[in-house]
């Protein structure tokens, strides 16, 4: 029978994060990834948000796979034809430590996974965790779809993703609302590296991210976005399962026709599609979290609804998680103390403590508020696009009269008390 | 004891090798390396033998440090002991300097324990050459057994081997002494799904690796890019045909007509296929 202190379940951001800060401080660990080999299941756009990662690696910029550091971010609100928005371009995105990078998952979980094995963890891929192994009413272990696949640990922490069969077999979750998960495909397209910076305006290394919401996702409540890498383009779309199954609409078709935008298209001319890929993305939020401890076992990451939605930001979640993880651990065994549930609180406080529980508690109403006024990415959208059409079109009639125009058209689809209303629930939920 | 030496190599997984679109050089960055699909056929064939008859599998390969990943594979499906020879001199070897540098570790590893059988893939999937089985054979002046199907038995008493061999319009079955060199098809098995103690294990084993001495090589004009008289002088990649299907209309549907009317039509396409055939019937 094969014992270790503490067993992982998944080798993405989270699982790597929780495996490397208990191998770095000298424990057994086993890490079980199901993937031929780490990230070869794994989506993400992907932004990677360097502070999470530097608190586990600070060395990472030197070694890990880094596509291009972002200087500029554009926000866009899209109708059917046009789009109205924001381009930030600051110069102090130029300076180092940069803060933010475009990843490819592959490559990126590949050296995270290299990082963990180095510290001292054993690292088995191709292998599924079936079942958690029980003694009453604490983990113990987790059985594999391997033959004589048992192995017993401490601790058995669940970084196996969104949609965690584990987590519902053994009850911990609620089998997941339609409501609480987005489904997001996306394509990576090859472009050669000069066509890219003279399309975006940027110089070797450096990146530009398109954020999208609007009539792109149909009336859909959802969001697309545009991210550079550095030989290629990673365009995605995504909006939530519930409303998929609504509207009937193929989550492929939808990307087919963002791709079309007019104001896209000229952006991704050329590029050859490499990679074509779908995930799940937990935006439930702090409402659709499930428990994350108990005795014996801890979720991390997507497993545990860890995403903030408003700010596309899950990896560092993800990683910031696995690491408070493995400090729970840590201190626990160092007092000597077991894994018990009431030990583990300690757990949950520390996410109190940080970015993660003050954010998700930030935005807990967002989904909620998104999900019952759809008018945020069907009706507005619209509004504010024609609004700015109608404001720069010079035709002879005066500005005073345009502006009554766009107030008509804007109180003519939603009522005064309406629009007051809907920036009332914007406020609160953005307090 | 029969002792099974089997040759691994690491390649690039050739489904999912790209091609850079601007300069037309294939892009190796980010194309999972994987263990020669036909020298799982090769290990799975020894781990069976072994089952079998009790045994003991060491595999090797030469080549880069990574290649260490594709012999921990091994290790994990049951190979008992895994060997990495590596080193900077072995760097451009081609079929001769390859198989000479395995076969010179192979007689290091002699030297421990002596070995029955030599397994080897049919041939690679990159450099597709199918020699470097053979050239080992000849080296360490072994019975070469190539295209095998399938082993029908082994005696380890009477150090005897019978095998089926695929050859142009059938099968031989051929039998021969110990010790052998077999070069295994594809599809004569299927790989085994390693156990979880067998993971670990593979985990936990430290791969051995030897440099050129290590592996008892004193002439360094015998590997690597030195020892390799392969000049690869041209690498492209053949233009796509774009060849255009046809319709053919026939009278009826009777095998005669279908025949004749594919026939006529082909030979009003390439009337040199008419001549040739024309020829050879005369004569
Ligand atoms: C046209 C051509 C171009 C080449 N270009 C280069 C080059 O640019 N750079 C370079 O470094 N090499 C090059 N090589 C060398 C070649 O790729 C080899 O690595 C080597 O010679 C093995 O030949 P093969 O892959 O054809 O193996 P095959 O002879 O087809 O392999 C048969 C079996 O031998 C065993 N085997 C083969 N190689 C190994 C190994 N390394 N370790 C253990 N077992 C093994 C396996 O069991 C395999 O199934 C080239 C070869 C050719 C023919
Ligand atoms: C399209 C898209 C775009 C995104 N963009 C961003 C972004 O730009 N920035 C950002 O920060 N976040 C982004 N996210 C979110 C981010 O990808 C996730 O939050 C993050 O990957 C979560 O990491 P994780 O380790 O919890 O889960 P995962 O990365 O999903 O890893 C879980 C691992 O567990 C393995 N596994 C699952 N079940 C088992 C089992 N039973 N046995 C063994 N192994 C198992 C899986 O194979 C997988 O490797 C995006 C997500 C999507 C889908």
């Amino acid at each position: 029978m094969e014992k270790f202190d503490a067993i992982v379940v998944g080798a993405g951001p989270s699982g790597n994060a929780a495996a490397y800060t208990l191998a770095k401080a000298g424990l057994s660990v086993i890490q079980i990834e199901r993937g031929e080999y780490p990230g070869s299941k794994n989506v993400q756009g992907a932004i990677l948000y360097s502070d999470a990662l530097e608190r586990i690696i600070p060395e990472f910029r030197d070694e890990a796979p880094l596509e291009r550091h972002i200087i500029e971010q554009r926000m866009w609100v899209l109708d059917d034809d046009s789009y109205i928005g924001t381009h930030y371009r600051s110069d102090a995105f130029n300076q180092v430590p940069y803060n933010r990078y475009t990843i490819l998952r592959t490559q990126f979980d590949k050296w995270f996974s290299e990082k963990v094995s180095q510290a001292g963890a054993m690292v088995i891929c191709e292998t599924t965790v079936t079942d958690l192994i029980m003694d009453g009413q604490r983990v113990v272990g987790v059985r594999t779809d391997r033959e004589n696949g048992d192995v017993f640990a401490d601790i058995v922490i669940l970084a196996d993703g969104v949609n965690s069969l584990l987590a519902k077999k053994a009850g911990f979750h609620p089998e997941l609302n339609p409501g609480d998960v987005a489904l997001a495909v996306k394509e990576i397209l090859f472009l050669p590296q000069e066509t890219l910076e003279s399309r975006f305006n940027v110089k070797e290394g450096e990146g530009v991210v398109i954020e999208m919401i609007g009539k792109i996702t149909q009336g859909l409540m959802g969001t697309g976005f545009l991210y550079t890498n550095n030989e290629s383009l990673t365009i995605g779309v995504g909006c939530m399962l519930s409303d998929f199954k609504e509207a009937r609409i193929p989550p492929y078709l939808m990307l087919e026709m963002m791709k079309n935008h007019p104001a896209i298209k000229p952006l991704i001319e050329g590029g050859e599609m490499k990679e074509y890929t779908a995930h799940l993305i937990p935006e439930g939020g702090l409402k659709a979290m499930p428990q994350v401890y108990g005795d014996g076992w801890m979720i991390v990451g997507d497993s545990g609804m860890f995403v903030n939605a408003v700010h596309r930001e899950g990896s560092n979640l993800a990683m910031t998680t696995g690491r408070l993880a493995a400090e729970t651990v840590l201190e626990l065994k160092q007092a000597g103390k077991d894994m018990s549930k009431s030990n583990l609180a300690a757990y949950r406080t520390r996410l109190d403590d940080s970015f993660v529980m003050k954010d998700l508690s930030k935005y807990k109403d967002m989904p909620g508020i998104f999900h019952a006024n759809p008018q945020f990415f069907t009706t507005y959208p619209e509004l504010v696009n024609n609004a700015a059409k109608t404001m720069l079109t010079v035709d002879g009639v005066d500005k005073k009269s345009k502006e009554r125009e766009i107030l008509k058209s804007f109180t003519s689809s939603r009522s005064l008390l309406g629009l007051m209303g809907d920036a009332y629930k914007m406020w609160r939920a953005l307090r | 004891m029969l002792h099974i030496v089997v040759c691994i190599k690491q390649v690039p997984d050739s489904a999912q090798i790209r091609v850079h679109p601007v300069t037309n050089t294939i892009m190796r960055q980010g194309v999972p390396a994987i263990i020669n699909p036909y020298d799982l056929y090769a290990l799975e064939e020894a781990l069976r033998i072994k089952d079998k008859f009790g045994g003991f599998v060491t595999v090797i390969t030469m080549g880069p440090p990574q290649a260490e990943n594709a012999l921990r594979k091994a290790l994990s499906f049951g190979a008992d002991d895994a060997i990495l020879v590596t080193d900077r001199a072995f760097a451009g070897a081609d079929t001769l300097a390859t198989s000479f540098a395995l076969a010179s570790a192979i007689r290091q590893i002699e030297k421990n324990m002596p070995v029955d059988m030599i397994f080897c893939g049919k041939q690679t999937i990159d450099g597709d050459t199918a020699q470097v089985g053979p050239g080992i054979a000849k080296r360490l002046n072994l019975e070469l057994l190539t295209y095998i199907s399938s082993i029908t038995s082994v005696s380890a008493g009477k150090k005897e081997i019978v095998v089926q061999r695929r050859s142009e319009g059938g099968v031989q079955v051929l039998k021969t002494r110990l010790p052998c060199l077999v070069t295994m098809l594809e599809g004569s098995n299927e790989m085994r799904f390693a156990t979880m103690p067998n993971m670990i294990r593979a985990a936990r084993t430290t791969v051995k690796r030897w440099d050129r001495i290590a592996a008892g090589i004193e002439d360094v004009t015998k590997i690597g890019l030195k020892g390799s008289p392969t000049v690869v002088s041209k690498v492209f990649a053949p233009s796509p045909k774009t060849v255009k299907a046809e319709i053919v209309q026939t009278e009826s549907n009777e095998p005669q007509d279908l025949v004749g009317s594919l026939l006529m039509r082909m030979f009003t396409k390439f009337p040199h296929v008419r001549e040739e055939l024309e020829k050879s019937a005369t004569v």
